[in-house]
């Protein structure tokens, strides 16, 4: 993993106390210790938290709601793996759990409106089909990055987990698996998932710009 | 060659897959695989493509002055302090010093005469009393500093005890190392002594750096409950009557805090 290897991790923070130390000082009743370990790791978390969440807001909610449970459950913390690893698959679970909670509330919200003037049902995956933008407006790297955007939060909570962790930190299925308490298998198929939703998503766009290139 | 499926050139893409050469192969030659990889190549390319917005320098700062005061005060276990690594390693090292020592002793010197063995035995017992002594001494002076200490509650201001934790800090290895050899002696009651001492220093080294009046208040009380000074000052009177010769009672038990009774009963 990339990012996660962070003990070490570039910042404002200059502190050279080993997260070990810090996390054997704060147990000891040092909350400051504690302080260390959250300002060399937000950075980080809080990437992650921005790509699921996939706004600021919620993201700086997630970053620190996970140092919070990071603090309460650092007794289970115990040395298993380094710190900012673990901190990040806090903020990883609780982001999948706040996704999914947040799409629950969303339907109860929506299903009222479903129904149309005339009484009938309107298929909810025909309105998704007919606000996709068109190959032109896709042609801009930033109208791309919106689809992108739009596209991520579509998938299940699960989904966007599997292929945040997988391509932009490189998390092994392993540790894809463990965030999301599914076997490997499971974890490999997510991801696979993932992109083909993805890959759908954004096909008009990829149309487009193998025109562009003569290869088809 | 049948065609990669979707996941093995997902897979290929990762760099993950098995048998990479097999697919390597088989992209050179088929232009409906590689348009395949190409689209596969695009998702992860606009996914890149995606910027996050950089949350600011000072970010970490942020995110600690929103959740610190959230944070619940968090009480140690006793054990923690105890088998916390740096003081584990502290002890080790004094273990290590203490086993080269004795090892390096037998095999460097010739075994001695009787005589000199009493002797030997007496030299060491000696450095002992005068290596606790000062031992107490370190301790005795940060609990006269805490003691004496008097924080203002009204003006709120947090009391900084840091040296004293670290000097605290520093004596728990050795404290460990004297109250072991106490008991092995049979010195039941110097043995106790240190062990109400190492409490008492676990519990100052285990402490925040700096304090609420108020909690410093409570300390305080803890050290005059325990009556740590008192019986620190005692047990240092001890040695110091048993280290003179003069003044020495004979007592029947070997032990640290009677190591002069050989000595007494000799001169």
């Amino acid at each position: 993993m990339t990012q996660m290897n962070a003990s070490v991790e570039s910042g404002p923070v200059t502190n050279v106390v080993p997260d070990a130390v810090a996390v054997e000082r704060t147990l000891a009743g040092d909350r400051d210790a504690y302080r260390v370990l959250v300002e060399r790791h937000s950075q980080n978390v809080y990437r992650l938290a921005y790509r699921m969440a996939g706004n600021s807001h919620d993201a700086e909610e997630i970053v620190q709601e996970a140092f919070l449970r990071g603090y309460q459950k650092l007794r289970q913390f115990a040395g298993q793996s380094n710190f900012g690893t673990w901190v990040y698959r806090i903020a990883a679970n609780y982001a999948i759990d706040r996704m999914r909670q947040r799409r629950v509330e969303d339907s109860r919200r929506e299903l009222p409106s479903r129904a149309s003037e005339d009484g009938q049902e309107t298929d909810p995956l025909s309105m998704v089909k007919d606000s996709a933008p068109s190959p032109e407006r896709l042609a801009g790297s930033s109208q791309l990055a919106l689809r992108m955007q739009q596209a991520l939060q579509e998938l299940t909570p699960a989904e966007r987990t599997a292929i945040v962790m997988r391509h932009w930190d490189g998390c092994g299925i392993e540790e894809i698996a463990t965030v999301l308490k599914s076997s490997t298998t499971a974890a490999k198929n997510t991801v696979f998932r993932a992109v083909q939703k993805l890959r759908t998503a954004l096909e008009p766009f990829a149309q487009s710009r193998a025109k562009a290139m003569g290869t088809e | 060659m049948e065609h990669p499926r979707e996941e093995e050139l997902i897979a290929f893409h990762d760099g993950e897959l098995n048998g990479r050469e097999r697919v390597q192969e088989h992209l050179r030659t088929c232009a409906e695989c590689r348009a395949e990889l190409e689209k596969i190549e695009t998702v992860f390319a606009a996914m890149d493509a995606m910027p996050v917005p950089d949350p600011g320098e000072n970010y970490g700062q942020r995110v600690w002055a929103a959740i610190s005061p959230r944070l619940p005060e968090r009480q140690p276990r006793w054990w923690e302090g105890f088998l916390a690594p740096r003081r584990l390693v502290v002890a080790g090292a004094f273990a290590a010093i203490i086993v080269a020592a004795f090892i390096a002793g037998r095999k460097t010197i010739a075994p001695p005469k009787v005589d000199d063995r009493v002797d030997m035995a007496k030299v060491r017992e000696r450095v002992l009393v005068v290596a606790v002594r000062d031992h107490l001494d370190k301790s005795e002076m940060i609990l006269v500093e805490l003691s004496n200490a008097q924080p203002n509650p009204a003006s709120g201001k947090l009391v900084n005890i840091s040296a004293e934790q670290h000097r605290a800090e520093d004596l728990l290895g050795e404290n460990r190392l004297y109250r072991q050899t106490a008991l092995n002696e049979g010195d039941q009651a110097m043995a106790s002594t240190l062990d109400e001492l190492e409490r008492t220093l676990l519990d100052i080294a285990n402490s925040p750096e700096e304090v609420t009046p108020a909690r410093f208040e409570a300390m305080q009380k803890r050290l005059e409950s325990r009556g740590i000074l008192f019986k620190v000052r005692v047990v240092k009177q001890g040695l110091r009557e048993r280290s003179n010769p003069a003044k020495q009672q004979p007592v029947p038990q070997r032990n640290i805090s009677k190591t002069n009774t050989k000595e007494g009963n000799q001169v």
